[in-house]
């Protein structure tokens, strides 16, 4: 697609083609280009001849999950009941999309207006994050359809999973109802964008009350365990808080991370205005996410001093340990304050990368790796590898789709 | 009392509006500290390791009572002491054996040690408090049942059980359940009987009681011959106490007991973060709608200038 920008192909930006008239909807899904061309791009795109490999290795499995159980596709462990679906779709997706709070806040909350034209990425990227978190959920269940029980058939409200699943079902709506001005702009409903103007400050403390909650408690969910994750990943004091703050530079971090790909690889679909605030912005959220490293490192560094496990730092599982916390943690701390003295975005797009891999470390090591360190490795089987591959490529498909389409990196120009 | 005291504290503390959260904290506050000790008449089963033999005849009435698929080997076959699961580690329940005797060569004891694992039926069960379809059920008898028919299989209980018992039927697709041992409450502990390994075993290893009379009863026996026991009865204290209860001659420790658990219960773990969670149900509003106001503050004041 950028190819044909450059050959002057113009994306469509407003309801209505240069000549005057509405585009219609098929045309809007067609981005504006003729079927013939829009096959044609489908084609040419490399990275959609991965995906196809995928689905042709994944789709099978995924079907055949559903088909022969769970035993089919993982080890069926009594002892590791958690694996890479929820280790890595819920654990790690989730932290990963904060970004739509943290974006939300930013702007509607502190009024930081400068921060806007990054502010729907931010939105976009929290809510397919967490609606791909519940597709892993889903994967995971051993009896998926039953998923509304705990809202409606058979409450336990005093555990931690009743208040995830509220908070997650509750925040997704948040997020989607923040999404619709977007979403009205692209179909043409400006009636629901004005209503979601006007409850856009509630929606966004809704936001920081369920992300502060629900977040925290994927961590708490492991103080059910104290006896089976290891003590330099657990603390039954500070979990929830461990998992706030992690969640809060994971999610900035992410943003930056996806802006970046956008940057190289949709840069067809990008306006000037995103475009040329970018590298400032990207600063900024750098900024941000410093601030919640330093104070990750100090509350980790406390929760160790709390539970008095410094013994465990000169054993082979606190060597694992220091390499999470210097490569995912100090490291990204010093890549992004070196880049913001220096306004250096792309050093600080760097130090994002880190930063999401040292989130994604942590959690893997709290779920699966440190997890039941006393007894043995559990290695996930082929086929839970390849169902997290497809689900993970179909999230990416669907992100793609939504950011080629609806005003998210661009500005609708409105003609009426 | 003190239990349901306690329960309701909980629910009122995570029940999601932060109005029902105030009214059970201000009413239960009391009795938030407390923990619940279990019912007063709960029965339990006291397990002496030093007389069980191996015989795996408990093994073969729980199958038989639940109703279990026929195992490949059959249950005088000893060979299956030999069998290993992953990590080296003894065997352990499964969705097909809610009990299993693991087999243990302790270095200058005469014979191995055999030691019967099944559900140990807590006072207060992680799998009960981590639960969230409420599917989990501590009967005032002493059993901790489970409901197949809400349960969504999120697998939490798995993971916060810490004698890693329950098992769960990953073979089915259509309806996977958890399996674990429920004292055989539905056919013999509610009318007062005790579990089918209980009976069948021609060791009497295992006494039925009153949870209370058996604690007695495991502390005269260490008393009266002292050196025939080690000086712990396991699942007295261990996570809240636990219905079954084990007497050794052997350190626990060294035939695969876990003595780290603490003395709390599981749940005592997870309190820290349900205490915060009104806090920031009813904090929060407020203290960002006024940082929205503080950092809007100018814009505010020069919209009230432009009208004066």
């Amino acid at each position: 697609m950028n190819s044909l920008k450059s050959q002057g192909f113009a994306p469509v930006v407003s309801d209505r083609k240069k000549d005057g008239s509405e585009w219609t909807v098929k045309e809007k899904i067609m981005l504006g280009l003729s079927p013939k061309e829009y096959m044609a791009v489908q084609l040419r795109n490399p990275f959609n001849w991965v995906l196809w490999a995928i689905y042709a290795v994944g789709l099978p499995v995924l079907i055949g999950r559903f088909i022969f159980g769970l035993g089919w596709v993982t080890h069926s462990s009594y002892d590791y009941p958690w694996g890479l679906f929820l280790g890595w779709g819920l654990f790690t997706m989730v932290p990963l999309s904060a970004s739509g709070f943290m974006m939300g806040t930013t702007v509607e909350l502190f009024g930081r207006k400068d921060f806007k034209s990054i502010e729907r990425l931010g939105l976009l990227n929290g809510l397919l994050g967490y609606l791909f978190a519940v597709m892993f959920l889903q994967v995971d269940l051993g009896q998926p359809w039953r998923l509304i029980y705990p809202m409606f058939v058979s409450l336990g409200p005093a555990a931690v999973l009743f208040l995830v699943a509220w908070h997650v079902a509750t925040y997704l709506s948040c997020q989607v109802a923040e999404l619709v001005p977007a979403f009205s702009e692209w179909m043409g409903f400006p009636k629901a964008k004005k209503f979601v103007k006007s409850i856009v400050l509630g929606l966004t403390i809704a936001g920081i009350i369920l992300s502060t909650l629900h977040q925290g408690a994927l961590g708490a969910l492991f103080t059910y365990a104290p006896g089976k994750v290891h003590p330099l990943w657990y603390s039954s004091s500070f979990q929830w808080f461990h998992f706030f703050v992690s969640a809060v530079f994971a999610g900035l971090s992410m943003l930056i991370v996806v802006s970046t790909l956008t940057k190289w690889f949709m840069r067809w679909r990008c306006d000037e205005n995103y475009l040329n605030n970018l590298s400032k912005l990207t600063l900024g959220l750098a900024k941000g996410a410093s601030l919640a490293l330093i104070t990750y490192l100090v509350i980790k560094i406390i929760g160790i001093a709390h539970d008095n496990d410094w013994q465990y730092l000169a054993t082979g599982w606190g060597g694992w340990f220091m390499f999470e916390m210097i490569v995912g943690v100090i490291l990204p701390l010093i890549v992004y304050t070196m880049a913001v003295r220096n306004s250096n975005a792309s050093l600080a797009r760097f130090g994002a990368f880190l930063a999401v891999f040292g989130l994604a470390l942590n959690r893997l090591n709290t779920a699966l790796i440190t997890f039941n360190w006393q007894l043995y490795q559990e290695i996930p089987h082929w086929r839970e590898v390849v169902i997290v591959i497809t689900v993970y490529a179909t999230y990416i498909v669907v992100y793609r789709a939504v950011l080629a389409r609806m005003p998210i990196l661009y500005t609708w120009k409105e003609t009426k | 009392m003190k239990m349901l005291n306690r329960r309701s504290f909980l629910k009122g503390g995570l029940a999601g509006g932060a109005a029902i959260a105030a009214v059970g904290t201000s009413k239960q506050a009391g009795a938030a500290g407390q923990s619940f000790g279990g019912y007063p008449d709960s029965m339990g089963v006291l397990v002496d390791l030093t007389k069980c033999v191996g015989c795996r005849t408990c093994e073969a009435a729980c199958n038989k009572e639940q109703g279990l698929p026929t195992p490949d080997k059959p249950f005088d076959d000893l060979s299956v002491f030999e069998e290993k699961r992953e990590g080296g580690l003894p065997r352990r329940t499964t969705e097909k054996a809610y009990t299993v005797v693991q087999k243990y060569d302790v270095e200058g004891r005469e014979h191995p040690l055999f030691r019967k694992v099944q559900c140990n039926h807590c006072n207060e069960p992680a799998c009960l408090t981590s639960c969230f379809v409420n599917a989990y059920k501590k009967t005032p008898e002493g059993a901790v049942m489970y409901d197949p028919t809400v349960c969504v299989g999120c697998r939490t209980c798995m993971v916060a059980c810490p004698f890693y018992i329950p098992a769960y039927s990953y073979s089915s697709a259509i309806n996977p359940v958890v399996k674990k041992c429920i004292m055989c409450y539905d056919t013999r502990l509610k009318f007062g009987r005790p579990p089918a390994c209980v009976e069948a075993c021609p060791q009497e290893v295992m006494t039925f009681g009153k949870r209370k009379d058996l604690l007695k009863l495991a502390h005269q026996r260490i008393s009266e011959k002292p050196g025939a026991y080690v000086d712990h009865v396991y699942g007295e204290t261990e996570v809240g106490g636990t219905a079954w209860m084990y007497l050794s001659d052997v350190p626990f420790d060294k035939i695969g007991y876990d003595t780290h658990l603490g003395d709390q219960p599981i749940i005592s773990y997870v309190k820290e973060f349900l205490a915060i969670v009104p806090m920031v149900l009813t904090i929060w509003p407020a203290l960002f709608t006024g940082f929205h106001l503080l950092s809007n503050r100018k814009d505010a004041l020069k919209k009230e200038d432009n009208k004066s």
